[in-house]
C-alpha cells in the first residue's frame, strides 16, 4: 500500500499505522535528544564525534518518520516534533530519562553506563523492529526501514563494544555497569510493549510478526549480556509511554527542545 | 545561443557539476546518488530523484538546493518546471561510489569505501590502504568520523591519520 492508496484505506488501517508511526517517530526523536545533550561531555574526544554521530542518524530517522505523518496529512512535521502535547507522545519511557544529575549546561554529572545501556536496548529493538518492517503492507515504511538498518549495524556494534569494555575493565567498571542495567530494566517494559497494537498490526500486515519482537528482544539482549557475565534484571515499568504516560521529565525535555521553535512557530530558520 | 537539449545525458552532464559541500572533487554522480532522471512534456518538465547516502546528514539540502539550481540554469527552466527531491526507492549503498567517484576521493585523501560488508568493516577484518601513501599497515580510530558517512583511521607506515568512506 502506498500513500495514495490510504485515501482509500478503512480506518482501522489508517490508525494501526499512525499509532506505529508515532512510536517510530517518538523513540527515535528523544534518544537522539538525550544522545545530543551530551555533546562536548563524551568520556573521550573521538567518543564524543561517535555518540554525537549516532544521535544526528537518530534525529534523521525521526524527520523520516514525521515526514510520512504529514504526508499522511497529520500535520506540518515541524509541529508535529515540537509542539505536540505530553499525552499525545508515545517515545518508551526509558527513553526520555535524564542521562544523569544536572544538566548539559550546568553541573552535568552523566552517567555514562546507564547512557549505554540505555541506547543499547533501544538499538536492538529499532533493529528488530526495523527488520519486520522490511516487510511491511505499507511501502513508505519498507523503504525507511531499508535504508535505516543499514546504518543501526554500526550504533549496535558501538554501544556493544563499550558494554563489553565496562565488563571486562575493573570492578569499578562493573559495579556501574550492573547499576545501569537495573536502572535500565527498571524503565523498559514499556519500551518491548505490543501487545494493544500487536494484532491489527499483524492483521493489516503494517509490522508483520509484531507479537514476536517483546520475546525476540529479551533473547538477544540476554545472550549477549550473558556472553559478558552479566545478566538482564526483569523489566519494570514506572509509566506507559506507548499510552501516553510520560514521567515529568519528558515536558522538560520538550520544553528545552521546542524553546526556539516555540518563539516563532513556522519560521524558516 | 541554442539552450541545451534536455535530456538524460545531458541533465547528468550537469549533475557531475554538483558537488558534495564537505568534497568538493566528488559530484553527485560519482557518489551514485542520482536514482532517476525523468523529462516530461507537461509540468514538471524535469524530474531529479536524488537517494541521501545517510539519512541524517545535514548536507542532503544543501546538494537538492544546488542540483535544482544548476539544472534550472543550465536548461532554463522555470523553477516550477524542475523538481529535485530525494526518495527511498532504492537504499544508497557504497558500492554505488563509481570507479571515478573512488579515485576522486582518493585523489582528496580520503579512502573510498572498502568492498565489504558493513559486519566486516566494524569486525576491523578489512584492510584498508592509506590514501596517502598505499599502505595496508593502518588502523581503525574511530568507526564514527567528522560526518555520518566517515571512519577515521591512522596510516602507521606514513604516521598520518585518514577518513574512509564507510561501506554501508
Amino acid at each position: 500500500m502506498n500513500v495514495e492508496d490510504l485515501r482509500h484505506a478503512d480506518s482501522e488501517y489508517y490508525q494501526a499505522l499512525r499509532e506505529l508511526l508515532w512510536q517510530l517517530a517518538d523513540d527515535d526523536l528523544i534518544v537522539a535528544y538525550r544522545a545530543s545533550e551530551w555533546l562536548g561531555l563524551a568520556p573521550h574526544v573521538e567518543e564524543d564525534v561517535a555518540f554525537s554521530s549516532i544521535a544526528q542518524d537518530e534525529m534523521g530517522h525521526a524527520a523520516m518518520y514525521f515526514e510520512l505523518l504529514e504526508q499522511m496529512g497529520e500535520g506540518n512535521r515541524d509541529d508535529l516534533s515540537h509542539l505536540r502535547s505530553v499525552a499525545a507522545r508515545r517515545n518508551a519511557v526509558l527513553l526520555e530519562e535524564p542521562n544523569g544529575q544536572g544538566s548539559y549546561l550546568r553541573e552535568p554529572h552523566f552517567d555514562w553506563a546507564f547512557t549505554v545501556v540505555r541506547h543499547y536496548f533501544y538499538d536492538v529493538w529499532e533493529s528488530l523492529r526495523l527488520r519486520h518492517m522490511i516487510e511491511s503492507s505499507y511501502l513508505p515504511l519498507v523503504e525507511v526501514a531499508q535504508k535505516a538498518i543499514r546504518e543501526e549495524v554500526y550504533h549496535l556494534a558501538h554501544q556493544e563494544l563499550w558494554l563489553r569494555k565496562m565488563a571486562e575493565f575493573n570492578d569499578d567498571t562493573r559495579v556501574r555497569l550492573n547499576d545501569a542495567l537495573n536502572h535500565a530494566a527498571a524503565l523498559s517494559q514499556d519500551l518491548v510493549y505490543v501487545e494493544p497494537w500487536q494484532d491489527i498490526w499483524m492483521r493489516t500486515g503494517i509490522l508483520p510478526e509484531a507479537d514476536a519482537l517483546p520475546e525476540l528482544w529479551r533473547q538477544q539482549v540476554g545472550r549477549f549480556l550473558d556472553s559478558l557475565g552479566v545478566s538482564l534484571p526483569s523489566l519494570g515499568m514506572r509509566a506507559n509511554g506507548r499510552l501516553g504516560e510520560h514521567s515529568p521529565y519528558l515536558s522538560e525535555l520538550l520544553a528545552t527542545l521546542s524553546e526556539v521553535y516555540r518563539t516563532e512557530p513556522g519560521a524558516a530558520w | 545561443m541554442m539552450p541545451v537539449p534536455l535530456d538524460q545525458e545531458h541533465v547528468l552532464a550537469v549533475l557531475a557539476a554538483v558537488k558534495d559541500p564537505e568534497i568538493p572533487t566528488i559530484s553527485v554522480v560519482d557518489l551514485g546518488m542520482v536514482e532517476r532522471v525523468e523529462v516530461s512534456e507537461s509540468a514538471p518538465r524535469l524530474t531529479v530523484e536524488l537517494i541521501p547516502t545517510f539519512l541524517g546528514c545535514p548536507a542532503l539540502e544543501v546538494i537538492r538546493g544546488r542540483a535544482l539550481h544548476a539544472l534550472v540554469e543550465a536548461f532554463e527552466l522555470d523553477q516550477s518546471d524542475c523538481l529535485v527531491k530525494f526518495g527511498l526507492s532504492r537504499p544508497w549503498s557504497s558500492d554505488r561510489v563509481s570507479a571515478a567517484g573512488r579515485e576522486r576521493l582518493r585523489a582528496w585523501g580520503m579512502a573510498p569505501p572498502p568492498m565489504a560488508t558493513v559486519a566486516q568493516f566494524v569486525e576491523g577484518s578489512i584492510a584498508v590502504a592509506c590514501p596517502l601513501c598505499q599502505s595496508l599497515d593502518t588502523e581503525v580510530q574511530n568507526l564514527f568520523g567528522s560526518a555520518a558517512c566517515r571512519a577515521l583511521y591512522y596510516c602507521r607506515s606514513c604516521r598520518n591519520p585518514f577518513e574512509v568512506m564507510k561501506p554501508i
